[in-house]
């Protein structure tokens, strides 16, 4: 009962304060990860690969799939419906004076603010996937650089430059045969 | 009534037949939204974009809702969001329960692993075409650093970042380092 409550709070603290979409979400996620102990960086991680290669926004596929871990089908959509709250109280009132809203300054100072700092959330949750993806037990020495994974990035970042316009889901599907070739 | 089920219905339809969510979901929003069922102009759609943007929420739910409200209020839009995010719910219902049965089967451990580095690529890509288009200039080079340093080294919570990426960008713009575009 006590971990509905907070993955109620959770989720819809991430809806009324995740800005820009998709993305914007992985941040809180990881930090809600952080927090409660209710699923790793890797689970991230996985969950990322899943939005992206199923229909859906990630934000919500997230909350469902956190929230089924956590208390079942009760659990994920108590976590989803949370998650989508916010949006719907917020544009409801913003549908009402619309017009007023277009033409408000502060609407756009503070979006200014918020654009390049998102970016640099992303990055720093980003960060630490790469930690636990390149270092063995999160142990920074040299003995620990897990070079396997490292050669995988090289050459997958390689074919995703070579092809821009290369689905998600193809460099996804090779990563996973390559994981299960060379027992990653 | 009969508007409620065909706002659930397009919208359910569009939660699934768009992977990626926010762009990706505008062709078929032309078709369905503003060519079927006329809820709405393309500038109004593309106005929604631009505040579903710099509003809190996914993109994809806070279009459905402002579709929804215009056409049957508060309820319109519950229903229209309930449509769009239905899809997910069952897919990854589907996936969740596949997964936690199978996580500890070495072969689909290290198919994980690999699927990690992947996702790392598709990340670094991200932020790429992010950093293109929202640092442009000195100032928003400056707020990007702030909000990465006091992120990684601080413990606040991203909800107060966020409040503090906001005041900044009111200071800056008023101070005219940042421009509205």
């Amino acid at each position: 009962m006590n971990e509905l409550f907070y993955l109620i709070i959770e989720f819809f603290k991430t809806g009324l304060f995740a800005v820009g979409g998709g993305l914007a979400t992985v941040p809180f996620l990881y930090e809600i990860g952080e927090k409660y102990g209710w699923f790793t960086i890797d689970t991230l991680s996985m969950m990322i690969a899943v939005s992206e290669s199923t229909p859906g926004p990630m934000g919500v596929n997230m909350a469902t799939y956190v929230g089924y871990d956590i208390a079942g089908i009760v659990g994920a959509l108590a976590a989803t419906l949370s998650l989508v709250a916010p949006s719907i109280i917020v544009i409801s009132i913003i549908a009402v004076y619309l017009q007023q809203f277009k033409k408000a300054k502060i609407v756009q100072a503070i979006f200014n603010g918020l654009k390049p700092a998102v970016v640099a959330f992303i990055a720093s949750a980003t960060i630490s996937l790469f930690m636990s993806v390149f270092f063995i037990e999160q142990s920074f020495a040299f003995e620990f650089i897990n070079w396997k994974s490292i050669a995988l990035f090289c050459f997958l970042y390689f074919v995703s430059l070579k092809y821009k316009n290369l689905h998600p889901i193809i460099l996804i599907i090779i990563s996973l045969m390559i994981g299960i070739i060379f027992r990653f | 009534m009969k508007i409620l089920i065909e706002l659930y219905t397009t919208w359910f339809k569009m939660g699934l037949f768009t992977f990626g969510g926010g762009y990706a979901m505008l062709p078929m929003i032309q078709r369905e939204v503003i060519e079927k069922h006329h809820w709405a102009t393309e500038d109004e759609i593309m106005d929604y974009y631009a505040i579903g943007q710099c509003t809190p929420g996914i993109i994809a739910v806070n279009t459905a809702t402002f579709i929804g409200f215009y056409q049957k209020g508060v309820i319109g839009g519950i229903v229209a969001t309930l449509g769009v995010i239905s899809p997910s719910i069952i897919i990854i219902l589907l996936i969740a329960s596949l997964i936690s049965n199978f996580s500890d089967i070495p072969i689909i451990q290290s198919a994980l692993k690999g699927i990690n580095v992947a996702v790392c690529v598709l990340m670094i890509n991200a932020i790429r075409n992010l950093w293109n288009k929202s640092i442009k200039n000195i100032a928003s080079f400056v707020i990007f650093f702030t909000a990465l340093f006091a992120s990684i080294l601080t413990d606040l919570s991203t909800v107060w970042l966020v409040i503090l990426a906001a005041v900044l960008g009111i200071v800056m713009t008023k101070a005219g380092w940042l421009k509205n575009e």
